[in-house]
């Protein structure tokens, strides 16, 4: 009776005091599974996005991904070591802010949450992930694509995305030895993730024997692109490629057919989204783009997704809400998997996870990287994206081919 | 501190009472850093770091604009200048690590520099074309920064600049938590007692300045231009010397924010930042040293307070979150912005030289 | 040659649109020397109104002829731009004449930082793509694509302005409108009101806003509650190159800035050997206002004022 008393009163405190603190003091204490009735742990996931600015609407996407994982996993009654889990999103607004990333980790971090996904940008998620390093919070980001990031050494460090070089050289090599394009043109939007990937693609493209005829910029916030469409079509290009996201794609698509552009349009991840049909109108039809990850209909989980968060959110997914979910889902697997919501015990298994998400199969290499990630070419038919290629990725996806 | 001191002196007070006045001062900003963490988290020692940061670019800005009377809406440029300065030599961008004790004073100098290139061309101009082509410069310095990765990689584009050294002497890094004397500092609070120390300084200068034979230049260009010169102001060495003074002051805040962040790129640099400083500079009192400074600190906190409320607010008077925080933050920001203008058109602390001229 | 004519084909098409913005800032700042920076938000404002009103009515099933749709939604989005014109008028500029300079200036940013989170909380985060309403053709004119929807932009702007002109120089308020800005203090002497004179040029500034926020986003195809900020500075950018506070000066900067623009993002690379590129178009159009401001200090139309007359 006292013990079972001191049990619950021991738990009560460290919940007070915070989860990361309480794993330690576990080892001296009775392990709360033993007792009668065993407490429901509380975890807490942040996740960083832009909530506010011109990125918000893909920010706030990943927002209520992250809580769509959470409902679903609070569903799904899972236990943690023996003890049921509930789990509670902190969304956090770094508004793109490189110099607000900080700030915002820190507040997490204070926060003492179990694990982080985020952040959305490049630009936030490295000066982010120093703060996170320094308290042992693991962080996924569902999106940011610069090498960079986890080139740094940290062991918190990790992406469910493939960085620009992984997916850049694969949609070069493919505009060059599958589209057979002979003379390329690329326009960037000179953002960290545009320009990254825009420069990959330049370099495997070329080194596959395609010529780049023209290398054109634009802005993240511009809605005119005539000057370089016009500009693009005296050098007579047979494709485009473009680094950036949908809303830019989309009124360049619109903007190119009234100009009469013929060439074979390609893009990214940052372009694959449903918004773009919405954006680009007919115009889209027959634009490439590439995903890391396999197409959501091969995936078993993955066909109820898009759905479910429809129905949930009365929107459709808008850019990275798969990725955004996954790497909750991965932080659920590694706790399972350790027994522990604590993120020095669950840390190391989030590094040898191997965890089949919606977006493929998810393993990280050394560094934190994903590893073999598959990438997807996709078309833009009857506005849907229909997979037309599956490129790299292990086991029976490769095959598909 | 002069201006509690101008203060108690003219209360006739005692010489014990400015000196306890500033001893209190002192004790408070000391035991800040830890009173904050301990009361709110390590949070607030970061957003306080960050307002230090502003207040060296208000107080910066304030020559310019508040002093000289110059509208500048393109002063975040020197704060990019020192930034990258710092970030490029310091980091593994091209493989050097020069010391902060070199790289903060060169910041400072090319700073300074750039803001007499701005000066140059812009002399003739006056009010809000003086203010579009600021802005323009600020652009263009931004873009610059943002595509001088090729054909030369210089500042490594949109990628940005990473693994910025951190302030550092000796052993002794800034940006690591270690125990000093048997008390725990973690990196952030070290960072704050640096700040400190130059944001201080920088006041120090600007008060020295601002009464000052320069200084006096100034307030007379900012009244009456034709006047000053009738006076014997050299007004193009005067003007180009506000914009070099304060550019400085930009450089200098800038290469602490490379060294604080670790990381720097481009998108830091937007006009928007551009435009909080001078709603610092203007809400708080322009020309006047205190009120930048308040008007810093509040601009800086008072979006993070919003953050911190909103949610637990709504929680009680409605039961659940009804609007989104950060929709909500924005709002408030912005309605701030007005009201403080209509009540205090001058700002919130206006220079006394103002005061007069209402009483008059 | 075929690609010269289609760049100024393309920023004639953009710099009309400039020129309705620029007028907006031109005329405000005329009357009362104050840059209201909120006036990007009012072509969002507009631009979203007109938005929804069209969606809600190609939904409804009507069957209404496209001009029908397109004039209903400009008939909805003009008097909620005018009114919000008004309102930040009354409510934020109106109390802070005679306030020092930078006063109002703040609380022009502060009025579009609100008016920006209520457009997200009203209309949401997202990018809305302009339904095609109209059916677009495109013409070719000496390999140049020149479509309708251009021809029609260039020509609306171009009434716009002329109707503008006609009101400024041949009507009683164009008389006190002239009077104010030369000197309110007299006009008032006059018989002028000089807050009736104000507020119609703010409302005549949002009107044209209207217009131009729903040409630029069925131009473009595209509106969210963002569009208006960066608009917003080009065209203030346009109306200081041209000479703020004169008409005239507003339609030239903004005419051409877009062709400015257009030209720099074509040409810049060719003229320096691909060292810059188009990505340096903004530089340039910067370049050339800073070029022009140090020979012409006042703008390209702008009176050459002495230093403090």
């Amino acid at each position: 009776m006292t013990r079972s008393r001191f049990c619950v009163a021991a738990t009560a405190t460290l919940l007070f005091l915070g989860i990361p603190g309480c794993g330690e003091d576990k080892k001296s204490q009775p392990a709360p599974k033993t007792g009668p009735a065993a407490q429901t742990l509380s975890v807490t996931i942040g996740v960083v996005a832009p909530l506010t600015g011109p990125q918000s609407h893909i920010g706030k996407d990943l927002e209520n991904a992250v809580r769509l994982a959470a409902e679903d996993a609070n569903a799904a009654k899972i236990s943690i070591g023996g003890s049921p889990v509930k789990f509670q999103v902190m969304a956090e607004d770094d508004q793109a802010d490189p110099k607000m990333a900080p700030v915002v980790a820190q507040k997490l971090a204070d926060a003492k949450v179990n694990a982080v996904v985020g952040h959305f940008n490049s630009g936030t998620t490295i000066p982010a992930s120093k703060i996170y390093s320094d308290a042992g919070i693991p962080q996924i980001s569902p999106s940011a694509t610069n090498p960079k990031y986890t080139e740094q050494g940290f062991k918190t460090a990790f992406r469910v995305v493939a960085n620009d070089n992984q997916q850049g050289k694969v949609v070069g090599e493919y505009i060059a030895r599958n589209l057979k394009s002979k003379a390329l043109a690329i326009i960037d939007d000179r953002t960290a993730y545009g320009q990254g990937v825009a420069d990959v693609v330049e370099k495997s493209a070329t080194a596959a024997g395609t010529k780049v005829v023209a290398r054109e910029y634009t802005t993240d916030k511009s809605t005119d692109f005539k000057a370089i469409l016009t500009k693009i079509k005296g050098r007579k290009p047979d494709a485009i490629f473009f680094g950036g996201i949908d809303t830019q794609a989309g009124p360049m698509l619109k903007q190119m057919k009234g100009l009469g552009i013929a060439a074979q349009y390609v893009g990214a991840d940052g372009i694959q989204s449903t918004e773009l049909f919405k954006l680009g109108g007919d115009a889209v039809e027959g634009t490439l783009a590439s995903f890391p990850g396999l197409p959501l209909d091969r995936m078993p989980q993955g066909k109820g997704f898009g759905e479910r968060y429809r129905t949930k959110w009365n929107q459709e997914v808008v850019l990275y809400a798969p990725q955004g979910y996954d790497a909750f889902n991965v932080f659920v697997e590694a706790m399972k998997k350790a027994g522990s919501t604590e993120p020095a015990k669950f840390l190391p298994e989030l590094a040898r996870i191997d965890y089949s998400g919606i977006t493929g199969p998810i393993r990280f290499d050394e560094k934190g990287d994903i590893k073999d990630g598959p990438i997807t070419m996709f078309r833009a038919a009857a506005g849907k994206w229909v997979a037309v290629a599956t490129i790299g990725g292990p086991g029976p996806a490769a095959e598909k081919k | 501190m002069r201006f509690v001191a101008r203060h108690a002196t003219a209360e006739g007070g005692a010489g014990w009472r400015i000196w306890a006045g500033v001893t209190l001062v002192s004790l408070a900003l000391a035991a800040l850093p830890f009173a904050l963490a301990a009361a709110f988290g390590q949070t607030w020692v970061r957003v306080v770091n960050l307002a230090l940061l502003y207040v060296m670019l208000a107080l910066g800005l304030n020559i310019v604009v508040g002093f000289a009377g110059l509208l500048d809406l393109g002063y975040i440029a020197f704060y990019a200048v020192g930034a990258y300065l710092y970030a490029l030599l310091a980091s593994p961008q091209f493989g050097v690590h020069l010391p902060f004790w070199i790289t903060l004073p060169l910041g400072f100098l090319v700073a300074a520099c750039f803001g007499a290139l701005l000066g140059a061309p812009t002399l003739k101009l006056r009010g809000d074309y003086l203010a579009i082509v600021t802005l323009g410069f600020g652009e263009i310095i931004r873009i610059f920064l943002n595509n001088l990765n090729a054909p030369v990689n210089i500042t490594n584009g949109p990628q940005g600049i990473n693994l910025v050294d951190p302030l550092s002497i000796g052993g002794f890094s800034f940006n690591t938590r270690e125990t000093l004397l048997g008390v725990d500092f973690t990196g952030p609070q070290k960072y704050y007692y640096a700040l400190l120390a130059l944001t201080l300084g920088i006041i120090v200068l600007n008060i020295r300045l601002k009464d000052s034979r320069i200084g006096r230049a100034w307030e007379a260009i900012r009244e009456d231009e034709i006047a000053a010169r009738a006076m014997g102001i050299n007004t193009r060495n005067v003007k180009l010397l506000a914009f070099a003074m304060g550019a400085s002051f930009g450089g200098l805040a800038g290469g602490l924010f490379a060294s604080i962040q670790g990381f720097i790129s481009p998108e830091s640099f937007s006009l928007l930042e551009s435009i909080t400083v001078l709603s610092m500079v203007v809400l708080g009192g322009m020309g006047n040293i205190a009120g930048v400074i308040l008007g810093a600190v509040l601009l800086t906190g008072l979006p993070e307070v919003i953050r911190f409320t909103v949610v637990p607010a709504q929680q009680a008077v409605f039961g659940k979150v009804i609007v989104d925080p950060e929709a909500i933050r924005m709002l408030l920001f912005g309605l701030a912005l007005i009201l403080v203008m209509l009540l205090r058109p001058a700002g919130l602390w206006p220079a006394t030289l103002r005061k007069r001229e209402f009483a008059r | 040659m075929d690609i010269l004519l289609q760049q100024l084909v393309n920023g004639v098409t953009l710099g009309s649109i400039y020129a309705l913005v620029a007028l907006g800032y031109t005329m405000v700042y005329g009357i009362v020397g104050l840059i209201n920076f909120a006036h990007g938000e009012l072509v969002m404002a507009g631009a979203l109104t007109a938005l929804s009103v069209i969606q809600a009515l190609m939904a409804s099933g009507l069957g209404l002829p496209p001009v029908v749709i397109m004039m209903a939604g400009l008939l909805v989005a003009m008097p909620v731009c005018m009114l919000l014109a008004y309102a930040m008028e009354r409510i934020a500029y109106r109390p802070l004449r005679g306030a020092p300079r930078l006063a109002p200036l703040i609380t022009a940013i502060g009025v579009s930082i609100v008016l920006q989170n209520v457009a997200m909380l009203f209309w949401g985060r997202s990018y809305f793509s302009f339904p095609g309403v109209v059916k677009v053709t495109t013409y070719s004119f000496g390999g140049a694509a020149v479509t309708d929807q251009q021809i029609v932009i260039v020509l609306l702007a171009a009434a716009l302005m002329a109707g503008l002109l006609l009101i400024v120089h041949r009507t009683r308020l164009g008389l006190a409108m002239r009077a104010t800005a030369e000197n309110s203090a007299v006009a008032g002497l006059m018989g002028v009101d000089a807050n009736r004179v104000i507020v119609a040029a703010f409302l005549m500034g949002a009107v044209l806003a209207a217009v131009a926020g729903l040409m630029v986003s069925a131009y473009y195809g595209i509106a969210h509650y963002y569009m208006g900020f960066m608009l917003g500075l080009k065209a203030f950018t346009a109306a200081v190159l041209g000479g703020i506070g004169n008409l005239g000066g507003a339609m030239l900067g903004g005419l051409l800035l877009g062709v400015i623009e257009s030209l720099g993002a074509g040409y810049i690379g060719d003229l320096t050997g691909d060292v810059l590129g188009s990505n340096y178009q903004d530089v340039f159009a910067f370049f050339v206002l800073i070029l022009v401001l140090t020979v012409r200090p006042s703008g390209l139309l702008g009176e050459r004022v002495s230093e403090r007359a």
